[in-house]
Formats: structure tokens, sequence, C-alpha cells
């Protein structure tokens, strides 16, 4: 507790060392993304089981048929953007929890995030290109 | 520098091992293997949307024996990491978390996954 007597540099020296070691008061935003996205991966996964199965060594023209329905062009553009945000905060933790040099670990996330932006954006053009057609 | 006097988890080397426990490990190894199917997801979706040629070179990779090796371990990292997944969702509810319903639910999440991935391939080798 601050009394009275206690220094203004005193109190910043606190304030400091709270700062250093608080937590950025993101972790609630980030753990109901987990959950959300861990839900909505339930009915997708179902659904794209099922295609896999059905679609196993189907021909090219079958293949392109299938996904540029409009059902199924939705389908895997929502599983695309939903895995793709789920795997980059699995791996977001996995790293928290294991480098911890700091320099490390932030280039670490930064590459997380770049691949996941990168992979999951290269899967939105394939399945568009398909969808349109061209 | 601050971080790294504090302590840290987790602290894999302290405890005997347990059921539960390398349930929890499981979960993210299986995460983990299940990225590197998201990186053949992607790289499937862009073999399907570059043309026939590309299309067959994919389709012979998933069809040869060591594809369908991979398919086969990925389908059992997928049954399972979802499986526990709903596990896990279900503790966020406050449900289930002493010590011996969360030891029914991995036993029953570990029989799921290998009896899902079982009737999975059941019904490749059916349709295929």
């Amino acid at each position: 507790m601050a009394t009275p007597t206690s220094t203004p540099t005193a109190t910043q020296g606190v304030a400091a060392r709270v700062q250093a070691q608080a937590s950025t008061r993101r972790g609630a935003k980030t753990w109901l993304r987990e959950r959300a996205t861990a839900l909505a991966l339930v009915p997708l996964s179902v659904w794209f089981l099922l295609s896999a199965v059905s679609l196993a060594g189907a021909p090219y023209a079958e293949a392109r048929a299938w996904l540029a329905g409009p059902f199924n062009t939705t389908a895997m553009l929502l599983l695309v953007v939903v895995l793709f945000e789920h795997a980059r905060l699995g791996v977001r933790v996995i790293v928290e929890d294991y480098v911890h040099r700091e320099p490390v670990k932030l280039a670490a996330l930064l590459l997380t995030d770049f691949a996941a932006a990168a992979l999951g954006l290269a899967c939105v053009v394939a399945v568009l290109k398909i969808a349109l057609g061209s | 520098m601050a971080g790294s006097v504090r302590p840290l988890s987790p602290h894999l080397g302290v405890y005997r091992w347990y059921f539960t426990m390398g349930l929890s490990i499981a979960h993210r190894v299986s995460g983990a293997g299940l990225v590197v199917a998201l990186v053949g997801l992607a790289w499937w979706l862009a073999a399907l949307a570059g043309g026939p040629a590309r299309y067959a070179q994919a389709q012979a990779v998933l069809g040869g024996w060591l594809g369908g090796l991979v398919l086969l371990g990925f389908t059992l990292l997928f049954f399972y990491h979802a499986l526990n997944g709903v596990r896990h969702l279900v503790w966020d509810t406050g449900r289930n978390l002493d010590k011996h319903a969360a030891h029914r639910s991995g036993v029953l999440v570990v029989a799921g996954a290998v009896l899902l991935t079982l009737l999975t391939w059941l019904a490749l080798l059916l349709v295929g």
C-alpha cells in the first residue's frame, strides 16, 4: 500500500515493475477467440470429412465442380479462415511456452502470424479461382 | 531482462507421468502435427486451382502408399485433437473437472479417435 510518506520516485519504481510484469490485458479476447474458432470448427470439420471421403480419388473435373458449388465454396472459405486463425493461435501458445529468449520469441511469433496470413490467403485465392472458374 | 527470471510453465521435468497429463501433451503435439496437414490442404487446393496436370500429380502423391500413410496419421491426429478439443470445451463450462471424470472422458476420447479413424478409412476403402 502506498503511504502518504512514499516518494514519487518510489511509486514510479513500483509502477515500472508492474508494467514490466503485468499482462497486456488481451488475454480474455485471445481465450475467447480460441474457443470461438474451436466451436466453429466442429460443424466445418464434419462437412470437410464427409466431403473428403466422398471425394477421395475423384477426377479433376469432378473435384473442381464440387468446390465450385456455392455451398462448398462458402464452407471451404469459412473452414480455411477459421482453421488458419485457430492454428495461428495454437502455434503462438506453443512459441510463448517454449521460446524464452525475447528477440527470438518475437521473431517466431511474427513468423507465425505472417505464415498463417500468407498460407491462408493462398488458400482463399485458390478457392476463389476455382469458384469463379478461371 | 525481467522476463527471464520469472517462473515459466510448463515445468515438464518435475512431474511423474500420468494418463491425463499424457493426453494434455498429446493435444498440443497433435495440434502441431495438424499444422503440417494444413500446409498439405493449401498444397492440394493450389494443385486443384493449378490445372489438370498439377492436380494429377497431387492425387498421385496422396494415392501412393506413403501419402496414404501420412493421411492415415493425419486422420488419427485430427480425430484426437477434435474430440479432445470438445473435451476442453466441456471443461470450459465447468463440467467434468474432477480427477475421475477427466480420466473417464480421456479414455472416451482416445477410444473414439481410434474408432472414428478406423471407420473413416473403412469408408474410404469402400468408396475408393
